[in-house]
């Protein structure tokens, strides 16, 4: 009877044991286990929040140097990379026959000049011409009046006196023919001048040549450029911003630029501008922000991240973000009070830099919310507060 | 009065005891299997959770975004917005690729997302949402990232400021979560070579690069890079509308494909893994029978095993329903003793398969029931054996 009652007893013994492990297991895996969580409580810290955004580098003044009328080129004087100083010469546009037509009015010119001088010559001649008739004409008149000389002598000599007159003023006007001819070719030769000084494509700015886009022999059109210029001192970086990240954004603020072919290294800069106008399409905000000290050798187009940090809110009631979830259609938070979970719905502010939400309304100081969790959320799921979810 | 079975057992408990435990791996295969396909089935469901939408839109005649390929602009969420019954409307990319992790590459599914709008992950198990508008990423736990470290996407590096649970694709792949406009990147940007292949092949095309026309070239360049495409908009019903009705409306109006929860299940888990579904609920079938077929011998064999000592409790006048109870107790006692074995090496060895093992309390339960029926049913050809031995053959042999 001895061995019956130590089997009755290893077989219960047995059978709890292994219900006891099914149980184990059926309790820490299956929907009946509790879930784990971490929480936080509400607290009041100072909250910095960040924008952070895309930026190119760009150009702010850039230069795109070519002929005002088509031609074709003649010779280009600077290569991409070569520093220049405003009013150098970058590139010379073929002037076909200008030099021709030039030499054409300077010939013009002298011509006339020539002219105004046997005009004045001539007026010269008249005037002494003038003088003798008129002094003949006083003199027969005298004598006609005192019966020595017939009166159609003395008429016929007042005719000569009048018609040197008229010659004198013939010469006059042809002399100042003369000069207005020759005020013309002037103006012409100079404009024939300005026309050939224009085919010389002169540097508007000191800055950097990017781009050399027509070779000697190439023709152009009005308006294409030949030569491209930025200036240097006039880099800066635009901008682009998430619209529903954007709160916050002045002209002003500071910015921590990263450019992408110096990841370790911080430049500190400015917003310089904000554009008027966003991109729709994009749903982007853009904004210029200037360096402080524009660094050496950075290329145009390239990208940089760049992290703005408007003024925060000091003393703001707090939670990580990780705890606002979407619940029944309202973004809240799961209260932990008694042990259990409860929804809360909250109405949130400013997002620091560290994930932490302001918590405007729903919450008060001190309010212990659940942070992270295995699983969504319910009611009535039985939980288990641990310090980390991840790791051992 | 004394218990025959238990006193057999006592007899030769280690045989016993060995034999229940190599039933019970054979059931948890069994189990397993079952928690395989559930596992599957779960994963398709778990997506459709935890993009926590109502309504999928997606290309028209398509049935995107997870069966099938599909591509609308990422405007087309502002005219659904202004729908009647839509409480949100969010654009969302999927994007299945290789991401490198230290030396190993791993499948994952790529989500772009926007913060706080449908598509977002629900909870996070470590770290904090996304603050910057890009190069910030959530990863699955199974993915293996940790916080603060950096997957490479193309050619971003994203820093891991987020983990999360249970995010894994309809293949079972886990996700990691980025920026929307990140993703769009990600998606349709090309790599440089091709990039720089397609310009030279444009600037080749004499109708785009005009020498009349300067910046006609740079234009159509430009207006090739640019893609403003999503793969499917989730949307959220309000209050008071059904998903249904929203959806038939967005079809009726937008000209584009509106799935609400359960069509979308309907595609996913009938059309997307019902091949692979069917494969292992056919194998899990065979397994199944296979493992009543070894049950029943292996009660059979048992009772064969000691056909002599029953004979000789036939010839001591031993009734036959204490006998054939001692056999049925003992089938019993196998298949309780194998069920617990392999329910609970079916959960030690779950979390360690690949893709996850849903195993379901039902699940168990039903199984808990096939096996004690199956040993009742074997212990009948058992007992059926035992009855008929004639006792001589205890004193004869």
């Amino acid at each position: 009877m001895k061995s019956e009652r130590r089997l009755k007893w290893l077989t219960i013994a047995a059978v709890v044991v292994l219900a006891a492990i099914l149980l184990l297991f059926v309790a820490r895996s299956g929907p009946l286990a509790s879930m784990r969580v971490t929480v936080a409580p509400a607290t009041r810290v100072d909250l910095a929040p960040l924008l952070f955004g895309i930026g190119v580098v760009e150009a702010r003044r850039s230069y795109l140097v070519g002929p005002t009328t088509a031609g074709r080129v003649r010779h280009v004087a600077v290569d991409v990379g070569d520093v220049v100083k405003a009013g150098q010469l970058l590139a010379e546009m073929d002037p076909v026959d200008l030099d021709q037509r030039l030499a054409a009015t300077s010939a013009a010119a002298s011509r006339a000049k020539s002219a105004v001088d046997t005009a004045a010559a001539q007026l010269a001649d008249s005037i002494a011409r003038r003088e003798v008739a008129a002094a003949n004409a006083r003199r027969y008149d005298d004598l006609g009046r005192k019966g020595f000389v017939s009166s159609s002598m003395t008429e016929g000599k007042t005719q000569e006196m009048n018609s040197a007159k008229a010659q004198f003023a013939a010469a006059e006007a042809a002399l100042a023919g003369a000069r207005q001819d020759l005020a013309r070719l002037d103006a012409e030769r100079a404009g024939a001048q300005q026309q050939r000084s224009n085919l010389r494509l002169l540097a508007p700015a000191d800055g950097v040549v990017t781009a050399r886009d027509a070779e000697p022999g190439s023709t152009v059109i009005a308006g294409q450029a030949v030569v491209r210029l930025i200036a240097t001192d006039s880099l800066w970086l635009k901008l682009r911003l998430d619209q529903h990240r954007s709160a916050g954004l002045q002209v002003g603020l500071p910015a921590e630029i990263v450019l992408r072919s110096r990841p370790g290294q911080v430049l500190s800069g400015k917003v310089a501008r904000i554009e008027m106008i966003g991109d729709a399409v994009t749903e982007e905000r853009i904004a210029q922000v200037a360096f402080d000290t524009p660094p050496k050798d950075v290329s145009i187009g390239e990208m940089s991240e760049i992290t703005l940090r408007p003024p925060g809110v000091k003393q703001a009631l707090a939670v990580p973000g990780a705890a606002l979830r979407l619940h029944g259609g309202k973004s809240g938070v799961w209260l932990l009070a008694d042990g259990k979970p409860r929804f809360v719905p909250v109405t949130t502010g400013t997002q620091g830099a560290d994930g932490r939400v302001q918590i405007i309304d729903g919450l008060k100081e001190g309010d212990v919310v659940i942070v992270h969790s295995e699983s969504e959320l319910a009611a009535d799921r039985r939980i288990k507060v641990v310090s980390t979810l991840t790791g051992s | 009065m004394i218990s025959l079975a238990g006193r057999d057992i006592l007899h030769s408990w280690g045989k016993f005891v060995l034999t229940g435990v190599g039933l019970g791996l054979l059931i948890g295969a069994t189990l397993t299997m079952a928690g395989v396909y559930r596992g599957m089935v779960d994963d398709a469901r778990v997506l459709l959770t935890n993009s926590g939408a109502d309504i999928w839109v997606v290309q028209k005649d398509t049935q995107g975004p997870y069966a099938e390929a599909s591509s609308i602009r990422d405007d087309v969420y502002r005219g659904l917005l202004g729908m009647p019954g839509v409480a949100q409307a969010a654009n969302v990319t999927y994007l299945t690729m290789q991401v490198r992790h230290g030396d190993t590459d791993l499948r994952t599914m790529v989500v772009g997302f926007e913060p706080g709008q449908p598509g977002e992950p629900g909870y996070l198990v470590a770290g904090r949402r996304l603050l910057r508008g890009h190069f910030e990423a959530i990863a699955d736990v199974k993915t293996g990232f940790r916080l603060g470290e950096r997957i490479r996407i193309r050619r971003h590096d994203y820093e891991v400021v987020g983990l999360t649970r249970r995010m894994v694709s309809s293949g079972g792949d886990p996700m990691v979560f980025i920026p929307l406009k990140d993703a769009q990147e990600a998606q349709f940007l090309k790599d440089n070579d091709a990039i720089t292949a397609d310009r030279a092949r444009t600037a080749a095309n004499p109708a785009l690069n005009r020498p009349g026309v300067p910046g006609l070239l740079d234009a159509v360049t430009a207006s090739q890079t640019i893609n403003h495409s999503v793969n499917a908009v989730l949307v959220k019903v309000g209050a008071g509308d059904t998903a249904a009705n929203v959806a038939q409306e967005i079809r009726r109006w937008k000209h584009v494909q509106a799935y609400t929860r359960e069509q979308m299940e309907e595609i996913l888990i009938a059309k997307l893994i019902a091949t692979s579904a069917k494969q292992i609920g056919m194998f899990l079938v065979i397994l199944t029978v296979v493992s009543a077929a070894i049950v029943a011998f292996i009660i059979y064999t048992m009772t064969l095993g000691k056909i002599r000592e029953i004979a000789v409790l036939k010839l001591i006048g031993t009734r036959n329903r204490t006998i054939a109870g001692m056999i049925l107790q003992q089938a019993l006692g196998l298949g309780l003793i194998g069920f617990i074995v392999g329910k609970i090496s079916a959960t030690l060895w779950a979390p360690a398969f690949p893709k996850y093992v849903l195993l379901e309390t039902a699940d168990a339960m039903r199984a808990l029931v096939i096996v004690m029926v199956v040993c009742a049913l074997a212990s009948t050809l058992a007992i059926r054996a035992a009855l008929k031995v004639d006792p001589a053959t205890a004193i004869g042999g």
